[in-house]
């Protein structure tokens, strides 16, 4: 195997298996910075995963091509409004959001299994027709070298979530919403005090969340898994919410984390075609994000110390 | 965490259950099942004969266990979502254990392999109270990642440690002996076949000694006092950090001894996991809806059991899927985490009940006037 050819492989699979984590660690990354801890994103990403995976099988004639874009949107939908049980619950209901996430990791194979099998009459759907495939990007593809390293047959998804990131991190930093957002994670009382909404604010980070946790399931069932099955997500939602502690609560440092954990998922599958790694066993790959973000949480609490509010009720006084 | 499930009552369990019960009924209604059939038959289905009963008590066992190590890491303030991969150390650490010893006489084997399974999974829970204790990181997300590096280590002795000797194929391992198995064949016969074993005595057994640890020695005390109050209980000259650490290995090694359970008594042998098993999960809702008391963990341990044998035989008779029960589950927990809802609708009630008390009185009295 050549050196083109191997690292064609290796970048072109990190990006498919980094694309949901970078979603829905971005999408933790709006909940926490707005003080609602989401263990929940394992079940979001479910759902999301469930709902692109019937809107795939069922209007993959009527879109062709365009059939898992829109499978997103469907995926995004449907995330959040099942989002909206964890902020329903966290912030109007004062639950703990740990009990919270837990119903909702609880909640949503149930639920999809359940009406798969209401609809289809058994525990898992048909392969989807209309999988995301490789994309190539027009114009960037034509660069040397790294035109076709990067973007030419690549993931699609994968630069989609990219532009998300850079987005998510002018959001939260640069501009009003982002620093209200922020400021509700931190200190409600104070945010209270200075007239702003606490609820509102809190509601539209796990909403943010549910979306872009239920499109980083969509990414997974129509890139990965390719169908809807009890095991299609599992372990991806706290994968992700590893990166968003490893990317200290930042969408850039998420997105980097997610490409970082992406790599060590790929090489876990493609690693026995590559020379060196083949010689690794998997379990390291396998068990190395898992390992790391303990290892980050022990020696660098100090600098990932979470958002202040973070799991914390805001009880208003009255 | 902890003060909001002190208040959480009995009534609130009770409420939750009910709630529960009506979003299971909701949604059968939603998608054209017969609610009361549905749950005729899950009823019908979970005490309809001895094997299925067998099949409760063998459910119940490790749910029982794990919802205790759930209640004692909460008792000392950590919230142990490991439980699962704490299980899954003692059941592989087990099994393999008993499969490389098959001449060790059965008095022998079983005590020893059941404290192995325990220590496994005291260590596997020791380690997140260790690393809170010591370096703040919080044993929530600590937990959650060891379940999966146990998870993915579990499957990797399986397939790639274990000597070939012992395994039925690359996925399982042969089955355990008659030197280590928890089943007792009086009990199997009894219950037509189930896999019900010594296990479920162990675990009521083990409710009585961690009531005792808890309410009645000076290590249960420690344990409660550094759970309401850190600081405080350091002040008072308890090691807290240490106390600590304890709490989390009695928990892990509870879920230990349950996954132990599961492998020499239930399953008699270990396979390939997908996913971390339901136990760790389900026992946390079990001791959720049980609330930190004993006896509610038993009582939460049967009911959670019967759902789930029960479901089993809905979708024979009436059709509806199997996974209407883990909604329901869900449902409940989620009313008990939300069980401000409920407490609003007690308030409400309370208001109303003391309305129409007034406006009896007042009209008793309007007529007591009148004469």
């Amino acid at each position: 195997m050549s050196l083109m050819s191997i690292l064609t492989l290796v970048i072109s699979s990190t990006l498919v298996y980094s694309a949901p984590l970078i979603f829905t660690s971005i999408g933790g990354t709006f909940s926490e910075r707005g003080g609602v801890v989401n263990v929940g994103l394992e079940g979001i990403m479910g759902i999301g995963a469930f709902a692109a995976v019937v809107f795939n099988l069922t209007f993959a004639d009527q879109f062709g091509a365009l059939t898992p874009w829109l499978g997103l949107l469907a995926g995004a939908i449907i995330g959040l409004l099942f989002s909206l049980l964890h902020a329903v619950a966290t912030v109007t209901l004062r639950a703990d959001h740990i009990i919270s996430g837990t119903v909702i990791n609880l909640m949503a194979p149930a639920l999809g299994v359940f009406l798969i099998k209401v609809i289809y009459g058994k525990g898992q759907t048909e392969p989807i027709s209309r999988d995301f495939g490789y994309t190539s990007l027009p114009l960037l593809k034509d660069i040397p070298v790294i035109g076709d390293l990067f973007f030419a047959k690549t993931s699609g998804p994968a630069w989609l979530a990219i532009i998300i990131a850079v987005l998510s991190w002018y959001l939260i930093f640069k501009t009003k919403f982002g620093l209200r957002l922020r400021s509700v994670g931190e200190n409600p009382q104070a945010a209270d005090t200075l007239g702003l909404n606490v609820a509102r604010l809190r509601y539209a980070g796990v909403m943010l969340s549910g979306i872009l946790g239920g499109i980083g399931g969509a990414v997974v069932a129509q890139s990965i898994s390719l169908n809807y099955s009890a095991g299609t997500i599992v372990g991806q939602g706290f994968v992700a919410m590893a990166a968003m502690i490893f990317g200290r609560w930042n969408p850039l440092g998420a997105m980097a984390a997610s490409l970082f954990f992406g790599l060590s998922q790929s090489l876990a599958v493609v690693g026995a075609q590559l020379p060196v790694i083949q010689n690794i066993p998997s379990i390291y790959l396998q068990i190395a994000p898992y390992v790391l973000t303990i290892v980050v949480l022990v020696f660098f609490f100090g600098k990932t110390r979470a958002p202040k509010a973070d799991g914390v009720n805001y009880i208003k006084a009255t | 965490m902890n003060s909001t499930m002190k208040q959480t009552s009995f009534s609130v369990a009770a409420f939750s259950v009910i709630f529960g019960l009506l979003v299971g009924a909701l949604i059968m209604l939603v998608f054209g099942y017969n609610p009361i059939s549905g749950y005729i038959a899950l009823m019908s289905s979970a005490v309809g004969s001895m094997q299925n009963i067998g099949g409760v008590l063998t459910q119940m066992t490790p749910l029982i266990l794990t919802a205790l190590g759930f209640t004692v890491a909460s008792s000392a303030g950590f919230f142990n979502i490991g439980l699962s991969g704490q299980a899954l150390a003692g059941w592989v650490g087990a099994v393999w254990y008993a499969l490389s010893f098959p001449n060790l006489p059965a008095y022998v084997m079983i005590p020893s392999a059941l404290i192995l399974g325990t220590v496994l999974g005291g260590i596997a829970g020791a380690i997140p109270g260790w690393l809170r204790a010591q370096f703040g990181a919080s044993e929530v997300i600590v937990t959650i990642m060891m379940n999966y590096i146990l998870l993915y280590t579990g499957n990797n002795i399986l397939q790639n440690v274990m000597a070939h000797g012992i395994k039925e194929s690359a996925q399982t391992t042969k089955q355990i002996g008659a030197n280590a198995t928890l089943q007792m064949p009086w009990l199997t016969q009894l219950t037509q076949g189930s896999s019900v074993s010594a296990g479920i005595v162990l675990a009521l057994v083990m409710i009585v000694v961690i009531w005792f640890v808890m309410k009645k020695t000076t290590l249960g005390f420690e344990i409660r006092a550094v759970g309401l109050n850190p600081d405080s209980a350091r002040y008072a000259g308890m090691p807290s950090k240490r106390t600590a650490v304890v709490a989390m290995a009695i928990s892990g090694g509870l879920a230990g001894l349950a996954g132990t359970i599961e492998g020499l008594g239930n399953y008699q042998y270990f396979f390939t996991q997908n996913s971390s098993p339901s136990i760790g999960f389900d026992g946390m809702a079990v001791a959720l809806l049980g609330n930190g008391s004993y006896l509610g963990v038993l009582a939460a341990a049967i009911l959670f059991s019967v759902l789930k044998i029960g479901g089993l035989g809905m979708p024979m008779s009436t059709g509806v899927p199997f996974e209407l029960v883990d909604i329901v589950i869900a449902s409940i927990i989620f009313f008990v985490g939300a069980n401000y809802l409920i407490r609003i609708i007690q308030k409400r009630i309370h208001e109303m009940d003391a309305k129409a008390e007034v406006t009896a009185e007042h009209k008793k009295q309007q007529k007591s006037g009148g004469q």
